[in-house]
């Protein structure tokens, strides 16, 4: 078991002829991902190294049977994308693109609500989801992921940046902990998919034992986590949140980074995590070494 | 990006909402000349992006020309809580009956609008929700639905806003709504939104942040971005196209990944020392990125050691390095580096820093990030 994806789902690639989407879309297909085809409007027939390209996401997903997308492409086509998608029937889409505007992600967000509310968005600008042995959409490095043991325990990872998702994956790799998905939710202010929504499919995935949460400073998404967990997480988890000294009203890389009147900051996160139960690191190793402590405990 | 008081009048009044005529000046004569065509009584305002300019002296009345000189001449290079004040905005003094509020923001937990209007303005939005917290309505607007004017009139009714008063509040909501979306805003803020005697209600102060992924829809911003105020730092990192924040102390940082390089500057903070700058290379790490941060952190005179975190996941670890060496035989660097390197193909890459013969007095590799941290604010604080 997994969450959101597994063995059997099958992706298509928007952009797939496209720098990023080439480079992403067979290192997914390398790590045993399948990749069944691409979409770039105009390119159709062609094939990427064999991956066979469409013109439209339709086409795609009647041809190949696709259930999930990964969309990278650039900003001004990204919503458009996202939309046609659903549209088409997929029902898992991630989007790695940066730099979509608010307006649009606020737009884009709300408009899967209305018109497609089965359809679950992944991202923007986001690193992807990797359940390790099985799939692996977006861009993570598949080998540094632990492939979770038969008999477990295995953690879950969710995230909102990239660079700590890698961080998580590898400290739990040189402890030798298996983990069962791991989730990149993203740094921008509008994300398809929130810590809430993977932490209850943590919490009811059976090979999931334990969740590492990794927050940062901005909006409230980690104060709704904690409530969350509160009344309905019973796996133990361990939760880092990046930005304590960062200040106040600088977006600190990610659109939605950024502490502003008082709000959002990274002490206010750790309490509120901290009255939830979780065990909070002061550092990506740290936030790692409690998780191996929790691991121990389980065996 | 934060717009000046001027600039969000300006964009304003693009969307169709009624501002005082007036105009900017950066000298005092073209105070005066913007004044005489405003009609007297005029204020002069201090153009910084700080709140208290009116207890500070920088908000004056004039009614005659004399005056404007006076007013102009004292507010021009005038510093108020670190900014000094390069720019005035002069209009037409409005006679006030009443102030409200009104602002158009994105409520992340609910993924909506929220439009926050109340009858009490003119004062700080946050002292009127703690003191009187049921005087603010707070309304979502469905980014899909967007805002009817039916609805806007029927918020200002809510917010006891007076009768006389509702339709033109609910006239420049649209507005502003149309403003914030179309206008692609983080924030778009009146306060105060004032009624006149005449009965007409209109923006007396503008406070709009603008949405810099939205930029490339928008050439009119260029103007906006020429007058930003960055410390040179950033000015130099802008040039260079990489994610750069100057903060006081003096660690200079850089890591690859937003979060990591915010990470970074926790970690060296828990073991006592201070962050120079927020710094994100980005996922490629290549020679000619690294030596472009390299040389941003290299101009920061406070800088006593350079704190390099990388975690390569597509980026391989030789690739950095090789980035890194390559970098350091450009740059003359003033202060150490420490390098935490690991990842993918770490131990590569940190055999061939090992192996390009730089002393070690200029650079030293540490496993892992809190070793790096330590020994780089060890050096930093001279220890």
């Amino acid at each position: 078991m997994a969450i959101f994806v597994d063995e059997n789902t099958k992706v298509i690639v928007q952009g797939l002829t496209g720098g990023q989407g080439k480079f992403h879309g067979l290192r997914n297909r390398a790590y045993g991902t399948k990749v069944v085809g691409g979409v770039t409007p105009g390119k159709g027939g062609q094939d990427v190294e064999g991956v066979p390209v469409f013109d439209s996401v339709a086409a795609a997903v009647s041809a190949t049977g696709a259930d999930a997308s990964f969309i990278a492409v650039p900003p001004k086509a990204a919503s458009v994308a996202i939309l046609e998608a659903a549209a088409a029937g997929v029902g898992f889409i991630v989007c790695i693109t940066e730099g979509i505007p608010a307006q649009d992600e606020a737009k884009t967000f709300n408009t899967l609500v209305r018109d497609y509310p089965g359809v679950r968005l992944l991202g923007p600008n986001c690193p992807g989801i990797i359940s390790p042995g099985k799939c692996n959409i977006g861009i993570t490095a598949g080998e540094i992921a632990e492939l979770p043991s038969a008999k477990g325990p295995n953690v879950g990872i969710v995230s909102r940046s990239g660079t700590l998702t890698y961080q998580a994956l590898y400290e739990l790799k040189q402890q030798g902990i298996g983990v069962s998905t791991c989730v990149g939710i993203g740094g921008d202010p509008v994300p398809g998919t929130s810590f809430v929504d993977c932490l209850a499919e943590f919490q009811e995935d059976p090979e999931t034992h334990a969740i590492i949460m990794i927050g940062e400073i901005g909006g409230s998404a980690e104060e709704e986590a904690a409530d969350f967990i509160k009344a309905n997480v019973t796996k133990p988890m361990s939760a880092y949140i990046a930005g304590v000294t960062a200040p106040a009203g600088k977006k600190m890389g990610h659109a939605g980074a950024i502490v502003s009147g008082g709000k959002g900051t990274a002490q206010g996160k750790m309490d509120a995590l901290r009255a939830a139960g979780v065990r909070v690191g002061l550092n990506p190793t740290e936030a790692g070494s409690l998780m191996a402590e929790i691991v121990k405990g389980l065996k | 990006m934060d717009l000046f008081e001027y600039q969000g009048k300006q964009y304003f009044a693009r969307f169709g909402i009624p501002v005082s005529a007036g105009g900017a000046a950066r000298t005092v004569d073209e105070a005066v000349k913007v004044a005489d065509a405003s009609q007297y009584p005029v204020v002069v305002k201090a153009q910084v992006q700080v709140g208290g300019r009116g207890k500070a002296g920088g908000i004056k009345l004039a009614n005659n020309a004399d005056e404007v000189r006076l007013h102009a001449g004292n507010i021009l290079g005038m510093d108020i809580k670190g900014h000094v004040v390069k720019c005035l905005w002069v209009e037409h003094a409005s006679d006030i009956d009443e102030e409200y509020y009104a602002s158009f923001t994105l409520d992340r937990a609910a993924k909506k609008h929220l439009l926050m209007l109340s009858a009490q303005g003119g004062v700080d939005i946050e002292e009127v929700a703690e003191r009187d917290p049921g005087a603010i309505v707070k309304l979502h607007v469905n980014p899909v639905e967007g805002l009817s004017e039916a609805t806007a009139k029927k918020a200002a009714a809510d917010a006891k806003i007076p009768s006389k008063a509702v339709d033109g509040v609910a006239k420049i909501l649209v507005s502003l709504y149309e403003c914030f979306t179309k206008g692609d805003c983080d924030l778009a803020e009146i306060n105060p939104l004032i009624l006149k005697p005449t009965g007409e209600v209109h923006a007396l102060d503008a406070k709009v942040s603008l949405d810099d992924n939205a930029a490339y829809r928008h050439p009119e911003w260029d103007e906006y971005r020429a007058t930003e105020e960055l410390d040179e730092r950033e000015q130099l990192a802008r040039e260079s196209d990489l994610q750069y924040i100057g903060l006081s102390g003096t660690v200079g940082i850089i890591a690859n990944g937003a979060g990591l390089a915010m990470s970074t500057l926790d970690v060296v903070n828990q073991v006592g020392g201070s962050a120079a700058n927020f710094l994100d290379i980005g996922g490629g790490a290549n020679a000619d990125q690294m030596a472009a941060a390299l040389g941003v952190i290299n101009f920061d005179k406070n800088v006593k050691s350079i704190f390099i975190n990388i975690f390569g996941g597509i980026t391989r670890g030789e690739e950095v390095a090789k980035g890194i060496v390559e970098a350091l035989s450009r740059v003359d660097l003033r202060a150490p580096i420490v390098i935490r390197l690991d990842g993918t193909n770490a131990v590569e890459g940190r055999e061939i820093l090992a192996k390009a013969g730089i002393p070690t007095s200029k650079l030293e590799s540490r496993p892992t990030m809190l070793e790096a941290a330590r020994a780089a604010v060890a050096i930093a604080n001279g220890k």
